[in-house]
Protein backbone atom coordinates (compact mmCIF):
# COMPACT_ATOMS: atom_id res chain seq x y z
CA UNK A 1 0.00 0.00 0.00
CA UNK A 2 2.66 2.37 0.64
CA UNK A 3 4.56 1.67 -2.29
CA UNK A 4 1.87 2.78 -4.61
CA UNK A 5 1.66 6.32 -2.13
CA UNK A 6 5.15 6.59 -3.41
CA UNK A 7 4.62 5.45 -6.86
CA UNK A 8 2.14 8.44 -7.32
CA UNK A 9 4.37 11.05 -5.15
CA UNK A 10 7.13 10.03 -7.93
CA UNK A 11 5.13 10.02 -11.38
CA UNK A 12 3.54 13.01 -9.61
CA UNK A 13 6.71 14.95 -9.06
CA UNK A 14 8.12 13.74 -12.22
CA UNK A 15 4.83 15.02 -14.61
CA UNK A 16 5.16 18.36 -13.01
CA UNK A 17 9.12 18.73 -13.73
CA UNK A 18 8.18 17.67 -17.33
CA UNK A 19 5.20 20.46 -17.39
CA UNK A 20 7.98 22.93 -16.10
CA UNK A 21 10.73 21.90 -18.32
CA UNK A 22 8.41 22.56 -21.51
CA UNK A 23 6.98 25.68 -20.61
CA UNK A 24 10.07 26.76 -19.85
CA UNK A 25 10.80 25.73 -23.38
CA UNK A 26 7.40 26.83 -25.35
CA UNK A 27 6.51 30.22 -23.85
CA UNK A 28 6.46 33.12 -25.26
CA UNK A 29 8.60 35.62 -23.09
CA UNK A 30 11.24 35.62 -20.80
CA UNK A 31 8.61 36.50 -17.49
CA UNK A 32 6.25 33.72 -18.45
CA UNK A 33 9.02 31.45 -18.44
CA UNK A 34 9.72 32.34 -15.06
CA UNK A 35 6.63 31.56 -14.10
CA UNK A 36 6.77 27.84 -15.76
CA UNK A 37 10.33 27.17 -13.85
CA UNK A 38 10.02 28.88 -10.68
CA UNK A 39 5.99 27.24 -9.53
CA UNK A 40 5.85 24.09 -11.18
CA UNK A 41 9.33 23.19 -10.77
CA UNK A 42 9.85 23.89 -7.11
CA UNK A 43 6.25 21.75 -6.83
CA UNK A 44 7.63 18.91 -8.85
CA UNK A 45 10.84 18.68 -7.32
CA UNK A 46 9.19 18.66 -3.73
CA UNK A 47 6.96 15.83 -4.79
CA UNK A 48 9.21 13.65 -5.73
CA UNK A 49 11.17 14.65 -1.97
CA UNK A 50 8.44 13.91 -0.51
CA UNK A 51 8.39 10.60 -1.81
CA UNK A 52 11.56 10.23 -0.54
CA UNK A 53 10.97 10.85 2.59
CA UNK A 54 7.68 8.57 2.75
CA UNK A 55 10.01 5.94 1.35
CA UNK A 56 12.92 5.72 3.79
CA UNK A 57 10.68 6.59 6.72
CA UNK A 58 13.63 8.14 9.30
CA UNK A 59 13.89 11.41 10.69
CA UNK A 60 17.24 12.45 9.41
CA UNK A 61 15.52 11.90 5.73
CA UNK A 62 12.62 13.52 6.98
CA UNK A 63 14.23 16.87 8.30
CA UNK A 64 17.00 17.32 5.36
CA UNK A 65 13.46 16.72 2.38
CA UNK A 66 11.86 19.65 4.68
CA UNK A 67 14.91 21.64 4.24
CA UNK A 68 15.44 20.86 1.12
CA UNK A 69 11.93 22.12 0.55
CA UNK A 70 12.02 24.83 2.59
CA UNK A 71 14.76 26.43 1.02
CA UNK A 72 13.61 25.91 -2.54
CA UNK A 73 10.41 27.44 -1.83
CA UNK A 74 12.56 30.50 0.04
CA UNK A 75 15.11 31.37 -2.71
CA UNK A 76 13.19 30.16 -5.87
CA UNK A 77 10.75 33.82 -5.58
CA UNK A 78 13.98 35.68 -4.63
CA UNK A 79 16.19 34.56 -8.00
CA UNK A 80 13.29 35.04 -10.28
CA UNK A 81 12.49 38.41 -8.56
CA UNK A 82 16.38 39.27 -9.29
CA UNK A 83 16.33 37.67 -13.24
CA UNK A 84 12.90 39.95 -14.09
CA UNK A 85 14.45 43.01 -12.46
CA UNK A 86 17.33 42.54 -14.86
CA UNK A 87 15.83 41.92 -17.73
CA UNK A 88 12.80 44.62 -17.27
CA UNK A 89 15.80 47.09 -17.21
CA UNK A 90 17.72 45.43 -20.00
CA UNK A 91 16.80 47.41 -23.31
CA UNK A 92 17.66 44.45 -25.21
CA UNK A 93 15.22 42.22 -23.89
CA UNK A 94 11.64 41.31 -25.46
CA UNK A 95 9.68 41.87 -22.94
CA UNK A 96 6.74 44.11 -22.94
CA UNK A 97 8.19 46.29 -20.44
CA UNK A 98 7.47 49.84 -22.53
CA UNK A 99 5.26 51.25 -19.66
CA UNK A 100 7.98 50.72 -17.32
CA UNK A 101 10.10 53.72 -15.89
CA UNK A 102 13.62 52.93 -16.16
CA UNK B 1 0.84 -7.27 -10.59
CA UNK B 2 2.67 -6.31 -7.13
CA UNK B 3 2.97 -2.97 -5.68
CA UNK B 4 6.96 -3.68 -5.55
CA UNK B 5 6.61 -4.18 -9.44
CA UNK B 6 4.68 -1.48 -9.89
CA UNK B 7 6.80 1.36 -7.86
CA UNK B 8 9.84 -0.37 -9.29
CA UNK B 9 8.25 0.78 -13.01
CA UNK B 10 6.86 3.95 -11.80
CA UNK B 11 10.65 4.68 -10.45
CA UNK B 12 11.47 3.85 -14.22
CA UNK B 13 9.29 6.09 -15.51
CA UNK B 14 9.75 9.13 -13.07
CA UNK B 15 13.68 8.62 -14.17
CA UNK B 16 12.43 9.02 -18.19
CA UNK B 17 10.51 12.06 -17.38
CA UNK B 18 13.05 13.93 -14.88
CA UNK B 19 15.66 13.35 -17.40
CA UNK B 20 13.52 14.44 -20.14
CA UNK B 21 12.82 17.81 -18.56
CA UNK B 22 16.67 18.03 -18.02
CA UNK B 23 17.63 17.89 -21.91
CA UNK B 24 14.47 20.14 -22.37
CA UNK B 25 15.62 22.56 -20.39
CA UNK B 26 18.89 21.91 -21.96
CA UNK B 27 17.60 22.90 -25.20
CA UNK B 28 16.35 26.42 -24.44
CA UNK B 29 19.11 27.29 -22.28
CA UNK B 30 21.69 26.62 -25.77
CA UNK B 31 19.02 28.63 -27.77
CA UNK B 32 17.72 31.21 -25.29
CA UNK B 33 18.55 34.52 -26.49
CA UNK B 34 19.22 36.21 -23.79
CA UNK B 35 21.22 36.15 -21.24
CA UNK B 36 18.25 36.26 -18.56
CA UNK B 37 16.95 33.22 -20.54
CA UNK B 38 19.52 30.94 -20.36
CA UNK B 39 20.08 32.10 -16.57
CA UNK B 40 16.40 31.22 -15.62
CA UNK B 41 17.08 27.71 -18.09
CA UNK B 42 19.78 27.09 -15.44
CA UNK B 43 18.03 27.17 -12.40
CA UNK B 44 15.49 24.63 -13.97
CA UNK B 45 18.12 22.54 -14.79
CA UNK B 46 19.15 22.77 -10.83
CA UNK B 47 15.73 21.61 -9.87
CA UNK B 48 15.62 19.06 -11.94
CA UNK B 49 19.37 18.07 -10.58
CA UNK B 50 17.44 17.91 -7.30
CA UNK B 51 14.53 16.04 -8.63
CA UNK B 52 17.04 13.37 -9.86
CA UNK B 53 18.89 12.85 -6.81
CA UNK B 54 15.62 12.66 -5.07
CA UNK B 55 14.48 10.04 -7.45
CA UNK B 56 18.13 7.99 -7.32
CA UNK B 57 17.56 7.89 -3.66
CA UNK B 58 14.35 6.14 -3.95
CA UNK B 59 16.00 3.49 -6.07
CA UNK B 60 19.20 3.03 -4.37
CA UNK B 61 18.07 3.60 -0.95
CA UNK B 62 20.98 5.56 -0.06
CA UNK B 63 20.34 8.56 1.98
CA UNK B 64 23.24 10.57 1.40
CA UNK B 65 22.43 11.64 -2.26
CA UNK B 66 19.74 13.62 0.41
CA UNK B 67 23.10 15.98 0.81
CA UNK B 68 23.48 15.88 -2.63
CA UNK B 69 20.62 17.53 -3.22
CA UNK B 70 20.80 20.25 -0.41
CA UNK B 71 24.21 21.54 -1.57
CA UNK B 72 22.61 21.64 -5.31
CA UNK B 73 20.03 23.72 -3.83
CA UNK B 74 22.02 26.08 -2.00
CA UNK B 75 24.86 26.25 -4.81
CA UNK B 76 22.00 27.05 -7.46
CA UNK B 77 20.58 29.74 -5.84
CA UNK B 78 23.85 31.42 -5.60
CA UNK B 79 24.68 30.76 -9.07
CA UNK B 80 21.03 32.51 -9.92
CA UNK B 81 21.99 34.96 -7.83
CA UNK B 82 25.44 36.05 -9.14
CA UNK B 83 24.53 35.71 -12.43
CA UNK B 84 21.57 38.28 -12.12
CA UNK B 85 23.52 40.73 -10.32
CA UNK B 86 26.11 40.20 -13.10
CA UNK B 87 23.31 40.88 -15.81
CA UNK B 88 22.34 44.29 -14.46
CA UNK B 89 26.03 45.69 -13.61
CA UNK B 90 26.51 45.00 -17.59
CA UNK B 91 23.48 47.09 -18.48
CA UNK B 92 24.14 49.92 -15.82
CA UNK B 93 27.88 49.56 -17.62
CA UNK B 94 26.44 49.73 -21.53
CA UNK B 95 24.65 53.06 -20.48
CA UNK B 96 27.67 54.77 -18.99
CA UNK B 97 29.32 53.90 -21.67
CA UNK B 98 26.85 54.95 -23.91
CA UNK B 99 26.63 58.38 -22.29
CA UNK B 100 30.75 59.38 -23.00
Amino acid sequence: MIDILIAIFLLLGGFFALIAAIGVLRLPDLLTRMHASTKAGVLGSSLILIGVAINQQDTEVSVRVIAIIVFLMLTSPIGAHMIGRASVRDPMAKTPTDDLPD
Amino acid sequence: MTTQVFLELSISATFVMVILSLGIAFIRMAIGPTLEDRVVALDMMTVSIIAVCGVAAVATGVAALLDVALVLALVGFLATVALARFAERRIVYQKETDHD
